[in-house]
């Protein structure tokens, strides 16, 4: 991958990471406050159903996610593995698409 | 590799594994009930505990590299270290203690 590519990459890893320390703090709250006394189906969709503010939050924490997940395997899998080369960055790249599919899907599951 | 920077990463490869099994479960719909009896086990909830403390020491380590990276507290690295512990203990007796 060309010097350009790289650094793009740690751009969009940087900007992925600085949103995701938001949404992940808000998590962090929201799972503490919903785990108490136990967590039904009916409690979160109690909360996310038609919500306009949670599919925005939770669409925008599934995109940052999908973006910042692959770009921070590809050095693990460089290093630890020794995988480089094209098919590492269609790897990386599909990892990506799927993040984002399954996490849209599971978005708009509770939402609807 | 430094043992902050050896956490943060494979704290990020544990919740690179996590999100679809996560996803999935919430893409479940009106069968998630049956998904959460069953993460009513002692041993899951025990899971469930490391996967939210792990999620917080990716959040504590990444601040840290952001703060290293964009805020010139290159001397602070030890601090900023502590903090990410504070952030994981902190979240994580959080969260047992709601349990």
């Amino acid at each position: 991958m060309n010097y350009r590519s790289e650094t793009a990459l740690w751009i969009a890893q940087r900007v992925s990471a600085a949103i995701l320390a938001l949404c992940v703090t808000v998590h962090l709250i929201t799972i503490v406050y919903a785990v108490r006394g136990g967590l039904t189906a009916a409690e979160i969709f109690a909360r996310t159903r038609g919500s306009v503010g949670w599919l925005a939050f939770y669409s925008i924490f599934v995109i940052a996610v999908a973006v910042h997940a692959p770009i921070g395997l590809r050095p693990v899998l460089g290093e630890w593995l020794g995988w480089r080369g094209q098919s590492r960055e269609i790897f990386v790249l599909a990892f990506g698409v799927i993040l984002a599919w399954m996490g849209m899907r599971a978005v708009l599951g509770v939402f609807t | 590799m430094k043992a902050v920077a050896l956490i943060h990463r494979i704290s990020g490869v544990a919740l690179a594994l996590f999100l679809p099994v996560h996803f999935w479960a919430l893409g479940k719909g009106l069968q998630l009930d049956v998904f959460l009896r069953w993460t009513e086990q002692p041993l899951v909830k025990f899971a469930e505990w490391g996967i939210v403390v792990l999620l917080a020491a990716h959040l504590g380590g990444g601040l840290r590299v952001l703060a290293i990276e964009f805020l010139d507290w290159h001397e602070w690295q030890k601090s900023l270290a502590a903090i990410a512990a504070m952030i994981v203990v902190g979240a994580g007796l959080a969260f047992a203690l709601a349990l």
